[in-house]
Order: structure tokens, then C-alpha cells, then sequence
């Protein structure tokens, strides 16, 4: 061969050939699949805030990405949608990233982007509020979450009821949690320890909620089960829980005392 | 090791000659990536909890590992050797990355099944050991086929070990119950009886005693695979 293979020459402009083209390929793809994606990305976010609202998986009224977005429309109303700051105080509008309320949807906060965004000052985030209700008509409260799990962010949408006070149902996501330790807090074993807890006392006063490992969740109020060999992101659960859920008390109390 | 392996590749072979199904067939039993070559062993650790995810992780480096190693058996006259293990791997990552970019736009449910074992099919040892050992230094063909031999024997035992730690550790297979159920309130099967789950299961090291049990059955039947030192 006439080229010597061991040249630094050839060395570096085969690793620059390498790189253009694959990164070539693969920004073209990112970019081409860009607009699908985001879709898809939307629809599930609205499958989310359905699945904590109601049991997507019922028998004959399965709820999936084919007919979420027409679900979501006759379940949840956004125009009722509001957006709090972090005293459980409504917002007219979004915080931007600098603090200032700038116009914006309830729907349209990426609480996830708002999460890791270290320009973001933590009393800058947004807290939307859903409004819904279910096949009876009842009135339901969906509150989205968000907080670290063990190798990156987990996030979730927690339910209330027209008491403004007991949880509903909830449905969690994570990015990368260990698949069958961590990532079970998906599964609904895990969800149904959060049904039936109560955010505050009968005072009004928000009661933290504990992930437990001695059984007690079952049985005992503001506990709850966690997951074996998932303690790191059981722990973030329910400190993504506590954090986010606070704000929501202060609001839901507020509203009840005035 | 490349060199070594190159010399016994005969030329000009059939497609499905002896030697081309040995590919496929050794790394499923005396060669198997995962217990005679000790590769892929932290994967194997980590997803064998439930049968789902190993048959999902073996699918996903089956393809990797068929496509990386044509990838660089095609281009194994090219690559220079001092930064082949940075080609290797840019090659995996950008395979798994357009895999993934792909599945998320068009089958958003199975990227969202898959998206946590990306980074654990990037540093699968298996793929960057293949190619580095067969692929580097062999045509194509022979090259798909070692690929998708080593991806069955990594997916065949992930899926082993799976099935005894999703047995005994939650009393499924596949997600279905077959002992019975355990929750509170309303049991059925074996758990009325007072049977209990064995927890150890679901935690890492049992993956790993497990793994060491098979290989002990593995070399015991066949001496000829007991290192001599």
C-alpha cells in the first residue's frame, strides 16, 4: 500500500474523516427527527397526567399514544390550568429563566428542563397545576414532580381529589434508573403505595411522606413502601415528594382557609 | 491477539461452511462471551432481574454487535491501529445513538423501553471485545456471523440467569405471576401457603453466584475448558 498507515498524517486525517461524517449523520438525523419526536414527546406527557388521573390500563377503555390526545381533551381542561411559584402563590403567567412572569402555559412548562437548568435559581421554577376530572365527573388535582433519582432525573404526576387532600393515583418516570430495581417505581405496586396517603393533617399542615423498607407503608399514614435494591431512588421519590408537594399544600390550604 | 486469529481464517470458503457455523454455534455453549470469555459480566449483572429486560438488552447488542462488526470488518484495513479502540467505540455509540434517535420517533414505546440500557450496550465489554478480537482482523461474512453468535450467547444466558432470579426473587417469568400473588390483601397460589419470595434474588451479587453456579456446571461437564495454570 502507498500510504503508511502508521503517519501521524494519516492518523489524524482518518480521525477527522471519522468523526465529520458520523457527526454528519448523526446531526442530520437528530434534526430530521426532530419534529416527530417532540410530538411524541407531548403526547406523552399528556398519557403521563392521564395515568395518574385514571387507571389507563382498564379493560375496554385502554388509554395509549394513539388516542391520549383525544382523552386528555375531554378529560383535562388547560384553560383551568395554573402555574404557582415556589410559596404556592398563582403566578400570572411563567417565570422565565431571570425571575421575571413572562406569558406563558401551564401546559408548556418543561419542569425537567426548569430542573437542571443551573441558571435557574430554585425559587424560579414553575409549578403547574391540572385540573381534570373522572368518568363521574369529579373534580381532580394533577400535580407534576420532579426531582433525582440514583444515575439521573425522575419525575412524576401525582393526583388529587376533589378534597384537595388524598391522593388519587400517581404515575413516576426516570430516565436511566437500574431496570427492575430502580426503575420499578414505574410499576403499579409501587404507584398504589402512594393512593389513599393524605398531603396534610387535619390541620392544614403538609405531613412529609416517608419511603419506609420495614413493610409498615402499607398500614401506616404518610408512609410508604419502597423498593428492594432501589433505596437510592426510593429515597429520591420521596424527597422529589416532599419538595414538590409542599408547594401544592400551601396552595391547597390557602384556598380552603380563605 | 488480532494476528493470531488471522491465520487460522481459511480463504475462500463457502457461506455456511464448518467453520462459519463453529461462529455461530461456539459462542453458545464452549465459548459463550459471558462464561468462558468473562465479558459482559456487569450488564449481566444488572439486568437480569426480570426475564423482559435480558431479552430486551440481548436483542439490542445482538444488533449492535452484527452491525458493529460488519462496520469494522469493513473498514479494518483502514483504520490506523494506533486509535482503533477510539474508532471502535465511536462506532458503537454512534450505532446505538441512531438506533435510539430512531426508535424515539417512530416507536416511542420500545426507545422508552430501551433508553436506560443505551449507556450499558455502549460499555458492554462483549461488543468492544469482539470487535477488537474478530472483526479488526476478519472479512465481513465470518464477521456478522461471530456477532450474531456472541449476541445469542450473551442474550441466551442473560436470559438463564433471569429466569432463576425473576423465579424465585418475585415468583413471575415474564411478568406473569406463576406462583401465585403476594399482595396484601389479595393472595392467591403458593404465598397463602406461607411461601416468601427469597429477596436475595433481586440483589446484584446473587446474579453474579449465579453466573459462577453455571459456570461450574459448564466446566465440569466439559474438562477440556478448565484452565490449567
Amino acid at each position: 500500500m502507498a500510504i503508511n498507515k502508521d503517519s501521524n498524517g494519516y492518523t489524524f486525517a482518518f480521525a477527522i474523516t471519522l468523526v465529520v461524517v458520523v457527526g454528519t449523520i448523526l446531526a442530520l438525523l437528530a434534526t430530521g427527527l426532530k419534529g416527530r419526536q417532540d410530538r411524541n414527546e407531548e403526547v406523552k406527557k399528556q398519557l403521563d397526567i392521564l395515568s395518574a388521573m385514571m387507571d389507563v390500563d382498564k379493560k375496554g377503555s385502554e388509554i395509549d399514544r394513539s388516542n391520549a390526545e383525544e382523552k386528555f381533551k375531554k378529560f383535562v381542561d388547560l384553560d383551568k390550568a395554573i402555574v404557582l411559584n415556589n410559596k404556592g402563590e398563582v403566578l400570572e403567567g411563567v417565570y422565565d429563566v431571570k425571575g421575571n412572569v413572562v406569558e406563558g402555559k401551564a401546559f408548556d412548562v418543561d419542569i425537567r428542563k426548569e430542573f437542571k437548568d443551573k441558571k435557574r435559581k430554585a425559587e424560579h421554577r414553575n409549578y403547574p397545576l391540572f385540573l381534570g376530572e373522572d368518568e363521574k365527573g369529579k373534580t381532580l388535582y394533577v400535580m407534576p414532580v420532579i426531582g433525582n433519582g440514583l444515575w439521573g432525573p425522575i419525575w412524576g404526576n401525582i393526583c388529587l381529589g376533589a378534597d384537595m387532600n388524598t391522593i388519587k393515583g400517581a404515575s413516576f418516570g426516570h430516565k436511566g434508573e437500574t431496570p427492575g430495581l430502580g426503575a420499578e417505581i414505574t410499576q403499579k405496586f409501587f404507584i398504589n403505595g402512594w393512593v389513599g396517603e393524605k398531603l396534610t393533617d387535619e390541620g392544614g399542615v403538609f405531613t412529609p411522606f416517608k419511603v419506609v423498607k420495614d413493610n409498615s407503608g402499607a398500614t401506616t399514614e404518610s408512609k410508604v413502601d419502597g423498593i428492594t435494591g432501589g433505596t437510592i431512588t426510593s429515597k429520591g421519590v420521596e424527597e422529589m415528594a416532599n419538595r414538590c408537594l409542599e408547594v401544592y399544600a400551601t396552595y391547597f390550604n390557602n384556598l380552603k382557609t380563605k | 491477539m488480532s494476528e493470531a486469529l488471522e491465520n487460522k481464517k481459511a480463504p475462500r470458503e463457502p457461506l455456511f461452511s464448518k467453520k462459519n457455523k463453529k461462529l455461530v454455534t461456539e459462542p453458545l455453549t464452549d465459548n459463550n462471551p459471558v462464561t468462558i470469555q468473562v465479558l459482559g459480566i456487569c450488564s449481566a449483572l444488572a439486568i437480569t432481574v426480570q426475564v423482559e429486560q435480558g431479552v430486551v438488552m440481548g436483542g439490542a447488542v445482538l444488533f449492535v454487535l452484527v452491525l458493529g462488526n460488519l462496520i469494522i470488518s469493513l473498514l479494518r484495513n483502514l483504520i490506523p491501529s494506533r486509535i482503533r479502540i477510539i474508532v471502535q467505540l465511536v462506532v458503537v455509540a454512534a450505532l446505538v445513538i441512531i438506533v435510539n434517535e430512531v426508535l424515539k420517533a417512530f416507536l416511542p414505546d420500545v426507545s422508552e423501553k430501551l433508553s436506560v440500557f443505551v449507556g450499558l450496550i455502549i460499555t458492554n465489554c462483549i461488543i468492544m471485545g469482539r470487535f477488537e478480537a474478530f472483526a479488526m482482523a476478519n472479512k465481513p461474512w465470518p464477521s456478522i456471523l461471530d456477532g450474531f453468535g456472541n449476541g445469542l450467547g450473551y442474550a441466551g444466558l442473560l436470559i438463564l440467569v433471569a429466569v432463576f432470579r425473576e423465579l424465585f426473587g418475585s415468583g413471575s417469568l415474564y411478568g406473569y405471576k406463576l406462583l401465585g400473588s403476594n399482595i396484601p390483601g389479595e393472595e392467591w397460589g403458593l404465598y397463602t401457603m406461607g411461601y416468601v419470595n427469597n429477596n436475595m434474588m433481586i440483589l446484584p451479587p446473587m446474579a453474579l453466584i449465579i453466573v459462577g453456579i453455571i459456570i461450574w456446571v459448564q466446566r465440569s461437564r466439559n474438562k477440556s475448558l478448565i484452565e490449567e495454570h
